[in-house]
């Protein structure tokens, strides 16, 4: 018999507590069942259907522990055997009723939200705004709860069909609010930088941006000029097409026209649709604050132009734009194609269309790069990010192929643009030095930056030079010189 | 509360770019959805409809009181004739009934007199001749475990007396061997018999004086009261037992009743810690199908599980049942019960962690956390956690642990798809053989995949409706 019950009166613990001790004892050696329970009616009824006998006298203030152990493993075990593997086991009855009160505690810190629209529950600042990266066929999701919520958004995203960001942008529009993007790079939203946004100080001018690295070339020109920049809105490349009509540029050009610090609005666009981009002016033009319209395509002003004009409706003087020579002089070499390499979109456009006027036809595939014509790419394109971060965040893509075009005979001047600000690489001159140094033929480089960026803009710059390139901040001054450098300027 | 002033979803380096402003940051933890939702997530968040029709489900439910206003017979309450039979959980076929589903019908069938024994049942379900088996929630009832109601079982009324409208549930037999856990023997006749013909009728004299002395009884009030005292509604019922018999015993007393029957009744409703649940859950029901049918809204009205399916309902897509297989809850077990004698999750008491209790209100009941082997903090954490599939937060029903924050309540289909958390219910666990009864209880969660389909229905009626 190798039964033991016993009665503890007076000792008390919660059913469930019991619960778990009777499971931590039945899985000690040597037990073959146990129970550890209250006597109440049910628990004596479960007992005794177990095999235990409970004594009579057991009372619902009772704690009883019933236990049998396993004594088929060996053919006749002594009675002090036995007697001992039941100390070992009631010892351990009292350790597992000891545990039970004193568990350890799981982790009391917050769980982080899990989507946007749980987390802006939990934030009650008025000013605050949501900045949505995720993968662009959920981006619709996330930035909807903001856009419901109330709050501006902005859609790092790309790869976001049309169809999501008219649907967004309609929802947002009778709370007014602002949906930047998607696949807006830039935004300088109440000083604060979103995305891969440049360091500038507070100024007369806004920009209401439909592409990134345009407005980054403002700030950066402006910036050189002495001139800050108080709220850089990005709107998304596609804002001003048919599709979409402008919803978001609206928007945008409101809130500037009603901050009071703002002298002068720049409306900085790739090339828009002309029937959105009448009624965008005709908007502008019922606007208090002065609107001026850099909306890029042929034969229409380059960007270096527009900060330009922008100097001079503010009357400011228009300043010499920074170059910086290399550190050893590049000759002509065999080849006569143009290489440009980019991470910005708006940068290789403007390069591209700069080129055709003076080369005909510029191709745009990576193909082109490696071919017998000329080619511009633009390394953030949709078509190269689908499941890997932007190149201004990994590099890799680009160096792949600077390297094959720095071999190739028929590269006559690689153009580069580099573009630093927050989120953007640390450090993307180092990186791009060994490159750079491989090369034979002239390198130009657009250098897009502002004093205050965080990679350090005058080491940037010297980096580069040193490891061989002509470095410019005008992107269109860049293109020019390379231009000029194979001896296709007009 | 945070005062960020930028929330991030999404790539942390634009975050840590922000926040290198010495700017305050919010992070949303984002991961991706469920396999294959991707499309159906963002059609249905730009449907126009969606937002105000939530909007619209959550104020409808959270707008409904209940009060108890009756006690009575199926048949009379629910005109349930001879021969019909109720059950939990979404519909089923006998052939397709689990262990505990069947135990419960064969108590009925002997409960009725339509066989002398239980075991005769077998070949009556399985002929079909003469009977029915239709879900609880087609009839305005909700049933606890198996929920099986026949004609004679009396039922509780509750009533939302702006409408009208009306849901019903069976009174509660207590634990161990009883009907709703699929046991048939004798003495489970005996106390049914003994609920029909002294308990049933003493709770409705007792439930009809109070209505006219004083009112019904607010079955809502009740429960905002016992979630500040421990209980969450589902697997305790304590306080809420307690409360509902400080409320009907001056009726008892006075009710001309004999002292021993008035007796024998606060005996067992007070001794039976699960008394309160088979109110809490037609309470639960009855706000939730306010909230039914409106166009466009992602919130879930139902879920429900007859032992071998669990079931979703959703407002925005009517009366159609989405189902999958029930799982079997993780938790402990009675005596020598172990997970092979327990049958998949079974009942539709899981109606109150649609509501926003039961494991939703985990974090209000500490003394029933080890029951699934869990910890305070846990509990803290799975209450936190469903805010996150929740388009709402309670303003009657309040944690005090958690700075008296509102309960979560009504699960949106789509945060379920978007964050892969699964809506947590404490449960009872019925043993896998019919008649067996009780063999533990625990924790569960629906099987993943009836949100998707859910959400793929919303989604075509969300096209349907946009493109004509």
């Amino acid at each position: 018999m190798s039964a033991h019950v016993e009665l503890r009166p007076g000792a008390y613990a919660d059913s469930v507590t019991l619960l778990q001790v009777s499971r931590t004892v039945a899985q000690l050696p040597g037990v073959a069942a146990a129970q550890v329970a209250m006597a109440t009616p049910l628990n004596v009824e479960v007992l005794e259907g177990m095999g235990f006998e409970i004594p009579p006298e057991a009372g619902v203030n009772d704690l009883v522990v019933a236990v049998r152990l396993d004594d088929t493993a060996n053919d006749s075990p002594a009675e002090a055997v036995l007697a001992d593997v039941l100390a070992d086991v009631l010892a351990g009855v009292d350790r597992a009723l000891a545990d039970s009160t004193r568990r350890p505690s799981g982790s009391a810190e917050l769980a982080a939200h899990r989507t946007t629209a749980t987390a802006l529950r939990d934030v009650h600042d008025g000013g605050v705004v949501v900045l949505v990266s995720v993968p662009g066929p959920s981006a619709v999701v996330e930035a909807m709860d903001a856009v419901e919520a109330g709050r501006d958004v902005m859609i790092f995203s790309d790869n976001v069909p049309v169809e999501h960001e008219l649907a967004l942008k309609r929802a947002a529009e009778p709370g007014g609010v602002l949906v930047m993007g998607p696949d807006c790079g830039t935004a300088i939203v109440d000083g604060v930088g979103l995305g891969f946004a440049n360091v500038v100080s507070p100024g007369p001018v806004g920009i209401v941006a439909a592409s990134g690295t345009g407005c980054q070339q403002l700030l950066a020109l402006l910036d050189h000029a002495g001139v800050g920049v108080t709220s850089a809105l990005g709107v998304g490349g596609r804002d001003l097409g048919a599709d979409v009509g402008g919803l978001a540029t609206r928007e945008a050009l409101r809130r500037l026209d009603a901050e009071e610090s703002v002298e002068l609005v720049v409306l900085v666009s790739k090339p828009p649709a002309p029937e959105v981009a009448t009624s965008v002016q005709e908007y502008a033009a019922g606007l208090a604050t002065p609107v001026e319209l850099a909306l890029l395509g042929a034969g229409q002003p380059d960007l270096t132009a527009a900060a330009e004009r922008v100097l001079e409706r503010l009357g400011r003087p228009v300043p010499t734009w920074p170059v910086a020579e290399p550190a050893t002089a590049r000759g002509p070499v065999g080849g006569t194609m143009l290489r440009g390499l980019f991470v910005g979109g708006t940068l290789a456009g403007e390069a591209r269309q700069l080129a055709a006027e003076a080369l005909g036809a510029v191709g745009a595939a990576l193909d082109d790069l490696h071919g017998d014509g000329h080619g511009v790419v633009d390394f953030g394109d949709d078509a190269y990010t689908s499941g890997r971060a932007h190149p201004m965040i990994d590099p890799t893509l680009r160096l792949d192929h600077l390297a094959r075009v720095a071999d190739d005979p028929r590269t006559g001047v690689v153009l580069l643009d580099v573009v630093l600000g927050h989120g953007a690489e640390p450090d993307p001159a180092a990186l791009l030095a060994p490159a750079l140094e491989a090369v034979t033929a002239p390198v130009v480089v657009s250098l897009v930056g502002t004093a205050g960026d965080p990679q350090g803009l005058e080491r940037q710059r010297a980096a580069l030079a040193a490891a061989g390139a002509e470095v410019h901040l005008s992107n269109a001054r860049a293109t020019r010189r390379a231009l000029e450098l194979l001896g296709a300027t007009r | 509360m945070s005062t960020a002033r930028v929330a991030t979803t999404g790539v942390d380096l634009l975050a840590d770019a922000v926040e290198a402003q010495a700017v305050d940051v919010t992070r949303v933890d984002w991961r991706p959805p469920m396999p294959g939702t991707e499309a159906d997530l963002a059609t249905v968040a730009v449907d126009p409809r969606r937002a105000a029709a939530n909007a619209q489900a959550v104020a409808a439910m959270l707008g409904v009181t209940a009060h108890l206003v009756d006690v009575g017979p199926a048949s009379e309450v629910l005109g349930l004739e001879r021969g019909e039979f109720l059950h939990a959980g979404p519909p089923i076929e006998w052939a397709r009934a689990s262990g505990p589903l069947r135990g419960g019908l064969m108590a009925g069938a002997a409960l009725e007199g339509l066989v002398e024994d239980p075991q005769d049942a077998v070949a009556l379900f399985e002929s079909g001749a003469g009977v029915s088996l239709e879900p609880c929630h087609h009839r305005g009832t909700v049933g606890p475990m198996a929920g099986v109601v026949t004609p004679s079982m009396w039922m509780f009324v509750l009533e939302d007396r702006a409408t009208g409208r009306r849901t019903h549930c069976s009174l509660n037999e207590g634990l161990g061997k009883v009907l709703r856990y699929g046991a048939y023997s004798p003495d489970v006749l005996t106390r049914l018999r003994w609920m029909g013909d002294v308990l049933g009728p003493a709770l409705r004299a007792a439930v009809r004086a109070t209505v006219d002395a004083q009112g019904p009884v607010d079955v809502t009030g009740i429960l905002t009261q016992m979630l500040q005292m421990g209980d969450e509604a589902h697997n305790r019922n304590r306080a809420g037992t307690l409360m509902l018999l400080r409320d009907l015993a001056p009726a008892l007393a006075t009710s001309g009743l004999p002292a021993t029957d008035v007796a024998e009744v606060l005996r067992f409703v007070g001794g039976n810690d699960h008394f309160f649940l088979n109110l809490a859950m037609p309470a639960c029901k009855l706000a939730l199908d306010a909230a039914r049918d409106v166009p466009g809204s992602t919130m879930v009205v139902a879920m429900a599980r007859n032992g071998t399916d669990f079931g979703i309902q959703v407002s925005g897509t009517g009366d159609e049942w989405f189902t999958g297989p029930a799982q079997v809850a993780d938790g402990l077990y009675l005596g020598d019960y172990g997970p092979d004698d327990a049958n998949p999750d079974i009942g539709d008491s899981a109606i109150t962690e649609t509501a926003g209790i039961g494991g939703f209100a985990m974090a209000t009941a500490p003394a029933i956390v080890r029951l699934v082997g869990g910890s305070v903090p846990d509990a803290l954490a799975t209450t936190r956690r469903m805010h996150e599939i929740t388009l709402a937060k309670n303003p009657r029903w309040s944690v005090p642990v958690l700075e008296f924050q509102g309960t979560p309540t009504g699960i949106d289909v789509t945060r379920v798809c978007r964050t892969g958390i699964l809506p947590q219910i404490n449960t009872g666990m019925a043993g896998r053989v019919a008649g067996v009864g009780q063999v533990g209880a625990g924790l569960v969660t629906p099987p993943a995949e009836i949100f998707p389909q859910a959400l793929a229905r919303l989604a075509e009626l969300s096209t349907r409706t946009q493109t004509g």
